[in-house]
């Protein structure tokens, strides 16, 4: 908690909010600025925040921002977790990429932009990187189906029957 | 005139008129030198069907003669979308999908999953349970750490020791079968604490297994350790500094045979590790020799822990009491209507975590794996991110493997651990 308040007062306008939840403290960042406060975590000494744990990506659909990416990072000097989050809109979904502060930022960012479709600006290699390198869409959005086929009663009979595949005559 | 090229990034066939090599190339223009545009180089795909790449990895090489000029990993082809397929079930069910994660480790990912329901849920769990959690959790690390042998050294040319380490995983999966009816994918750790108690073979069982292990490791050490071959083929090779691993965000045995000290279950205890009296072995060079020694040394390690865990078994309750999350025994089900309840309740609809996010992490044989939780109170995930050890340790393939020969690829692919279920999810 002490160090959320320390990184306030250091970025007045861009840490937003601070919360604490079952020990773990979160301290919101404003998006453009998270590689500034990023870079501030790892070099200060006191922070030295030089283990990058995870990066998440969370889509709260229909709340607005849309999309919330949390960076989780670990201190190995000084044994310390801090999380921070970023909300990021659906009509700019676009976040500097924090690969200059910490390289293993790499494949995680490029996991968030294949299942949410938010994209790193300044990323040295934006490519999907689970799914095929064709596929449309992403998958981890709330509004995309999870894709398990629809189980056949009898009032949806004649519905499911007509797509099903059948020899051609 | 159709003129149908191979593309080699995406390996699909490309027709088209006047389509040339280059523009196939160009696509790898950021990832490749300009050696391969001209011709200098080969560029080889070792394909996601190779003995050697430890599961559906594939590794698109540069090479000049033998020597890799560059290496992109292609991951996701064993990726089957779990963390999407938890979010349309209930909590406990979606347990169950945690084991096929990492499938050399799978208790462990339960493990990982109900520590961050725990922490979500301020659910107590009793003693015996967490005491329990920590035996089944290192046999989980001797497991791993047998296959990852196995496997490895098998890849350096020694085909017996493969057949030798999974002789005695056969001991760790009958052990398994015991405590959880499964070998593998046991699902015996819930939330609150463990599925049912262990029945009465299982500790002897395990004192046999433990005192015959110690026997095979140093059966293994005497035949690796010394070795002029096995040593020519892992000293000085793959050598991964401190403060590039930790830049690049390795975690476990990879980063500790770089010589830094990092153990989350020394660093951070949970389960009651801090009870426990263990060394971390720490390597010094950061080869694939380093990382071979600390996983040996760790095997050992595993030996005293579960052997101090033994004696330090309590009695008492293997789950938690709290009925709002935990299901009641089926005996109470005949003389308690709260217990009906509960079990009704649990059953249908499932229990409902209070409104929050939490990041729960545990040490994994192959480094941090912790699960990122998004709880919106109702009885389904909102969103469940599993952090992996091996996806994050995989990039540093992209870098290491410059320099060295395809022969050494291998030997550097075993070392840093990697298992494509817990790579791609």
């Amino acid at each position: 908690m002490a160090l959320a308040n320390l990184l306030k007062e250091r970025f007045p306008q861009a840490v937003t909010e601070i919360s604490e939840f079952r020990g773990d403290v979160t301290a919101v960042v404003d998006r453009k600025a998270i590689v500034d406060v990023c870079a501030y975590c790892h070099d200060t000494p006191g922070f030295e925040f030089n283990l990058l744990s995870d990066i998440c990506g969370i889509d709260y659909l229909p709340n607005a921002p849309r999309f919330g990416i949390a960076y989780v990072m670990y201190s190995l000097p000084c044994n310390q977790t801090l999380r921070l989050k970023v909300f990021v809109p659906e009509e700019d979904p676009t976040v500097p990429t924090v690969t200059g502060v910490w390289p293993s930022a790499n494949w995680p960012e490029r996991e968030v932009w294949d299942m949410f479709g938010i994209t790193f600006d300044g990323h040295p290699d934006m490519r999907r990187i689970l799914l095929p390198f064709d596929w449309t869409g992403h998958p981890l959005r709330k509004d995309y189906p999870l894709g398990y086929e629809e189980v056949q009663f009898s009032f949806n009979h004649e519905r499911i029957q007509a797509k099903k595949p059948s020899p051609k005559e | 005139m159709t003129v149908s090229r191979y593309d080699l990034t995406h390996s699909t066939v490309i027709e088209s008129d006047h389509q040339t090599v280059e523009v196939a190339l160009e696509q790898l223009r950021g990832h490749v030198s300009d050696a391969a545009f001209t011709g200098d180089t080969m560029l080889l795909n070792m394909g996601p069907q190779h003995p050697s790449t430890h599961g559906v990895l594939r590794l698109l090489l540069e090479l000049d003669g033998e020597n890799i000029v560059s290496c992109i990993p292609d991951v996701g082809f064993l990726h089957t979308g779990i963390e999407k397929n938890m979010e349309a079930k209930t909590w406990e069910k979606a347990l169950v999908m945690t084991d096929r994660v990492d499938y050399l480790n799978p208790l462990a990912n339960n493990l990982a999953y109900c520590l961050a329901i725990e922490k979500l849920c301020e659910l107590d769990v009793p003693e015996r349970a967490q005491v329990i959690r920590v035996i089944i959790a290192e046999l989980q690390r001797l497991n791993s750490h047998l296959v990852w042998l196995g496997t490895h050294i098998l890849d350096l040319g020694a085909t017996s020791v493969f057949l030798y380490c999974l002789r005695e995983r056969e001991y760790i999966l009958d052990l398994f079968e015991m405590v959880s009816g499964q070998r593998m994918m046991g699902s015996y750790i819930r939330p609150g604490g463990v599925w049912r108690d262990l029945t009465d073979e299982f500790l002897p069982a395990l004192k046999k297994f433990l005192s015959y292990i110690s026997k095979k490791v140093d059966d293994y050490e005497l035949l690796l350790n010394e070795n002029p071959l096995f040593k020519d083929r892992t000293q000085n090779i793959g050598v991964i500094p401190a403060d590039y691993a930790i830049a690049w965000g390795l975690t476990g045995p990879s980063l500790r045979g770089s010589g830094v000290n990092f153990d989350i279950r020394k660093a951070m205890p949970y389960s009651g590790y801090d009870r426990f009296d263990f060394n971390v072995p720490i390597g010094k060079h950061g080869d694939i020799y380093d990382r071979y020694m600390c996983r040996i040394a760790e095997m050992r390690e595993s030996n005293l822990i579960i052997q101090q865990a033994i004696k330090a078994l309590p009695g008492g309750l293997f789950r938690s009491n709290n009925r709002k999350y935990v299901p009641p025994p089926r005996a109470e089900l005949g003389t308690s209507m709260e217990a009906v309840i509960h079990h009704f309740k649990l059953w249908t609809e499932g229990f409902k975590p209070p409104v929050g996010e939490v990041y729960a992490r545990i040490e994994s044989p192959r480094g941090e794996l912790a699960f990122y939780l998004v709880s919106d109170g109702s009885p389904k995930p909102y969103r469940v991110h599993m952090r992996t050890p091996s996806f994050v340790n995989m990039q540093i393939l992209m870098t290491i493997a410059k320099g060295y020969l395809i022969a050494d690829l291998v030997g550097i692919i075993g070392s840093v651990d990697i298992v494509l279920g817990d790579c791609d999810r």
